[in-house]
């Protein structure tokens, strides 16, 4: 068993979450439908779907519409409404805490940033002219509303940051949250991802890629990580945000103590603007980087929350990397894919799954991934499969991969902590 | 048939709680639109852009900045309409 090397002070932990994803609009709803393996996957009905290959996706389980007033929903793009319902909850979870505001970040990622809004105002621009689109346009499209949009709901000042890292941007936005407290620029950050692309052109652009499951007639079997039959990702929106502080500063103000962000790793392929390194070299390092940084060992994971899109090529690829970063202790680890529930949330991925792995340790169960029910024979590791499974007694370590386009890796790994 | 004064400001109290949520019947006509209501320069011309919509006005955005009041506006969109 491994102890940190470093002081309370040093120490970065989880002390509130919040999400809104396809399974519910809290983060216990979702925790609960991925302990269930229920799907939020669903057969699309708007008047675009029709020109579409693909014409199933995983909307949010709560329109935003349900929880927002209109004017606030009328100046955000939808990801910054996502984001906004994720870091309240998440902020009230911590027990709303007093902190200077110069002492406060927030580090909200997206993988694609306002795409519905600059869709439909170029649509305006089109059919109405250039007088009928909204002055809010430009900061309602870009990829750091969101991350704006919590920084002026918590009156933050010591940085407002967003990481863009395609599928990887949520575990990053983690990762350089961790970095902004160890380096001494906040005592408290605010970090996630959120995601709202759910349009005709980012499913078409996805669907020439062949990446998108065409299981239009079985929505809620189409997201089958690591199964025979699996045949490409569902898109998923939503958001999840967590509360990163000091150890010390949490036991300082009393704030209960989910898990210990104890180690990230983040690295480059190199080697293809869209396709994984088979081998996984890229994604193995960032690993071991995570696993090392945590002053751990391969043989102390217990779970790993895979990024396993359900993509034919991704998921064996991860299986190499996985291989390669623990060795032999592979065979120790249980893994769980939570997208065969929520579909892929791109940008919100790493951070909505940072929560699931942050419950596993913490529950001490890890999440089924649903509809396996046929093993591909080149995954060579122990797949959580029909029911929970439960985690041993003692000090627990878990790792949340997540890889983007672009050959981008990032590996969070997450630590129980003795309350 | 042009709009009445009470008309023009019932319809632009309507189109002022829409995009900001402030009770349309805060919205009168001594009200400033920045220092009372406190709408922002973006909200403003969101407003506007509603406003020449719905009275079927043209209302070009230097003399937008005249309209400091609830009344200014109303009266401006009478005159132009008339």
């Amino acid at each position: 068993m491994t102890t940190s090397r470093l002081t309370d002070s040093q120490r970065v932990v989880v002390t509130g979450l919040g999400a809104t994803t396809p399974l519910g609009g809290d983060v216990a709803s979702t925790w609960s439908a991925m302990l269930a393996g229920q799907s939020g996957v669903k057969v699309l009905t708007e008047d675009w779907v029709d020109m579409l290959p693909v014409q199933i996706a995983a909307p949010v389980a709560v329109d935003p519409s349900e929880v927002l007033p209109v004017p606030q929903i009328k100046r955000m793009d939808r990801s910054g409404q996502f984001a906004l319902i994720a870091a309240r909850e998440a902020w009230s979870d911590a027990g709303t805490p007093e902190v200077d505001p110069e002492r406060m970040g927030v580090v909200i990622a997206s993988g694609i940033g306002g795409v519905t809004t600059l869709l439909a105002a170029y649509d305006t621009l089109k059919e109405r002219g250039a007088r009928r689109v909204l002055p809010m346009t430009v900061p309602m499209l870009m990829p750091n509303g969101p991350a704006a949009v919590v920084g002026l709901e918590l009156s933050a000042r010591a940085g407002v940051h967003t990481p863009v890292s395609a599928c990887s941007s949520g575990a990053e936005a983690i990762a350089y949250a961790v970095d902004m407290i160890r380096s001494g620029r906040a005592d408290v950050v605010t970090a996630g991802g959120t995601e709202a692309a759910i349009h005709a052109l980012p499913l078409a652009g996805f669907a020439a890629m062949q990446a998108l499951s065409t299981r239009n007639d079985e929505p809620e079997r189409a997201s089958r990580p690591y199964d025979k039959g699996r045949d490409g990702f569902v898109l998923g929106e939503g958001a999840g945000v967590v509360v990163l502080e000091t150890l010390e500063h949490a036991r300082a103000r009393g704030a209960k103590v989910y898990a210990e962000v104890a180690g990230t790793g983040i690295s480059a392929d190199a080697h293809h603007i869209a396709q994984p390194d088979p081998v996984g070299a890229g994604a193995s390092r960032a690993m071991a980087q995570a696993v090392r940084s945590a002053g751990a060992t391969p043989a102390d994971v217990r779970h790993i929350n895979a990024h396993a899109t359900s993509t034919p090529v991704g998921d064996l690829a991860e299986v190499q990397a996985i291989r390669r970063a623990l060795g032999d202790a592979t065979d120790g680890v249980c893994v769980s894919s939570t997208k065969s529930v929520t579909g892929h949330l791109l940008g919100a991925a790493g951070a909505v799954e940072a929560i699931a792995t942050i419950l596993a340790i913490h529950d001490r169960k890890a999440p089924p991934t649903a509809n396996l029910e046929d093993l591909d024979d080149d995954v060579s590791l122990d797949v959580v499969r029909g029911e929970p499974r439960e985690l041993p007694d003692g000090e627990l370590l878990a790792l949340n991969n997540s890889f983007g386009f672009g050959g981008h890796n990032v590996a969070v790994a997450f630590r129980t902590v003795e309350q | 048939m042009a709009a009445s004064e009470q008309e023009i400001l019932e319809g632009l109290a309507e189109i002022v709680n829409e995009e900001t949520g402030i009770p349309a019947g805060d919205v009168q006509p001594d009200k400033s639109f920045t220092d009372d209501l406190d709408i922002d320069s973006l909200s403003m011309m969101t407003i506007v852009v509603n406003a020449e919509e719905k009275f079927g006005v043209r209302i070009p955005d230097d003399d937008v900045k005249g309209l400091s009041t609830v009344g200014d506006a109303v009266s401006y969109i009478q005159k132009a309409s008339a």
